[in-house]
């Protein structure tokens, strides 16, 4: 087990995330930020009150649930089988800057997921990724906009990461 | 973090009787998540797209049936209705040659509504496409039981604890034993009451209590489900006349001033107004018969998605 980020390194990264974000935004732009269930849920919380506390103002935040989106639906990929859980996103994302917010990007998949999910319940001005750990290996032709961490590891390897409000501690470890 | 770990593996859908609470409450979670899916601006996601679900209806119904129909499309699956009436059943076609030709065309879910009880496990035994039954005569009407629990949930919280009332037409009532089912296994007490003339014959072998007065148990329960008078399945007549039923069975304005101020009123549908419930009740501000209708679009587009995920998984 490899550490890639320890609580204190994931906290700077997501100020450093909210710095990127806020210096690409043009003033008129309201930013919301939506995170995929369930890393991405809770990175997305934290994002949002750095953002609001940055802005002086409060940043609307969601959750997205992408099971109804995934392309392995009708083709499981091993014993995975999520429960269906309610997408909770209480503002309008109509021509609102959208920050899709997860834990780690790999394959791309999530983020196609969320893309469509996202479609479906409106018209963002743009959607931006913003990513903590951001891992080479592609299968679809998406980039994150904004990354915590770049890394680069061999296809057993998995990233995991770990926030208190889930699995009781901060830490982002390679295993 | 027990509930990540169970896997729903039932591709067929026949009864509450066989099932879990644990897989009761999973199909419940589950709905949960299907019901943003019906108040969004596009009323649709793309999980079924590709798969055709065939409404095989031998006998009438309009919730039930368009509730399934509506619940696929939600999910972007193909819909072939089936009535009787205009098929090829009137020339003496079986129901195992009528599944399996409609098999041949390629469907995935065969959601079947049967005058015979245990017409669904049949089918489910026969062929390969998912089976989820919409009411089997006498024996189960599975959705319906998930969504009453599902809308009592939804209100209260929980039903550990909860009195529940089913009144009337229990014998012929396949509403009733899905009810009761799924509403025990979920901590429930059920209290059945109606006319010796309308119990089941073998009602001591379901975990259940029997009233034969309404009055006497209206005052102590938290829900009340009053089922529909099913004059069309009664070949004698079980009771003198429908205004003596009315008089005391049927929930009226007058009774209602004895239940519990937050009483649950639910009917399955369709109502007979006036007889087993007075219309100023089914309108009333007790009465939830509306939500389950809501609820029960939920509750199919989970149990269509489960049975659906559960024969992709065997296949691999």
């Amino acid at each position: 087990m490899e550490v890639l980020l320890s609580s204190d390194k994931i906290a700077d990264c997501i100020t450093t995330l909210a710095d990127e974000i806020i210096s690409k935004a043009t003033r008129d732009n309201q930013i919301v930020v939506i995170g995929i269930r369930s890393r991405g849920e809770i990175l997305a919380k934290r994002l949002a009150e750095v953002l609001s506390k940055k802005l002086k103002n409060k940043i609307p935040c969601g959750t997205l649930d992408i099971t109804l989106y995934r392309d392995d639906i009708n083709n499981p990929q091993g014993e995975s089988q999520p429960l269906v859980r309610s997408t909770e996103i209480g503002f309008d994302i109509d021509d609102k800057i959208l920050i899709l917010v997860d834990d780690v990007l790999y394959t791309g998949r999530s983020a196609r997921a969320a893309m469509d999910a996202l479609i479906d319940l409106g018209r963002p001005k743009a959607i931006r990724l913003a990513v903590l750990v951001e891992r080479a290996g592609r299968e679809f032709p998406i980039h994150a906009d904004f990354a915590g961490l770049k890394v680069d590891l061999p296809a057993d390897k998995s990233v995991q990461v770990n926030f208190v409000e889930s699995d009781g501690k901060d830490r982002v470890i390679v295993i | 973090m027990s509930k990540k770990e169970f896997i729903w593996n039932r591709k067929h859908l026949i009864g509450l009787r066989e099932l879990s609470r644990e897989e009761i409450e999973y199909i419940l979670d589950t709905a949960q998540g299907f019901e943003q899916v019906s108040t969004r601006s596009i009323k649709k996601a793309p999980t079924l797209r590709g798969k055709v679900v065939v409404n095989l209806f031998f006998e009438d119904s309009t919730r039930t049936r368009n509730s399934f129909t509506l619940a696929a499309n939600r999910l972007s699956a193909d819909v072939i209705e089936f009535t009787q009436k205009s098929s090829s059943v009137n020339k003496g076609e079986t129901l195992l040659d009528t599944a399996r030709n409609l098999e041949a065309m390629g469907i995935d879910i065969v959601v079947i509504r049967h005058s015979a009880g245990g017409a669904p496990k049949f089918l489910s035994r026969n062929i390969n496409a998912c089976v989820v039954n919409a009411g089997d005569g006498f024996c189960e009407h599975p959705t319906q039981g998930l969504l009453d629990t599902f809308t009592i949930r939804k209100i209260k919280g929980s039903l550990e604890g909860l009195k529940i009332a089913i009144v009337g037409d229990i014998a012929h009532s396949r509403v009733a034993r899905s009810d009761i089912y799924a509403m025990t296994k979920l901590g429930a007490e059920v209290i059945l009451v109606g006319p010796p003339t309308l119990m089941p014959a073998k009602i001591n072998q379901l975990p259940v209590q029997v009233s034969y007065s309404l009055d006497a148990v209206i005052g102590q329960v938290n829900v009340i489900n009053m089922l529909r008078i099913q004059f069309e399945r009664m070949g004698t007549n079980p009771f003198p006349s429908i205004k003596e039923y009315s008089h005391y069975f049927g929930l009226t304005v007058e009774r209602m001033k004895k239940a519990k101020k937050d009483i649950l009123v639910m009917h399955p549908g369709p109502i007979n107004r006036g007889v087993e419930i007075e219309s100023e009740v089914a309108d009333g501000a007790n009465s939830v018969i509306l939500q389950q209708v809501t609820n029960g679009l939920a509750v199919r587009m989970a149990v269509l998605f489960l049975v659906n995920q559960a024969a992709m998984t065997k296949e691999t």
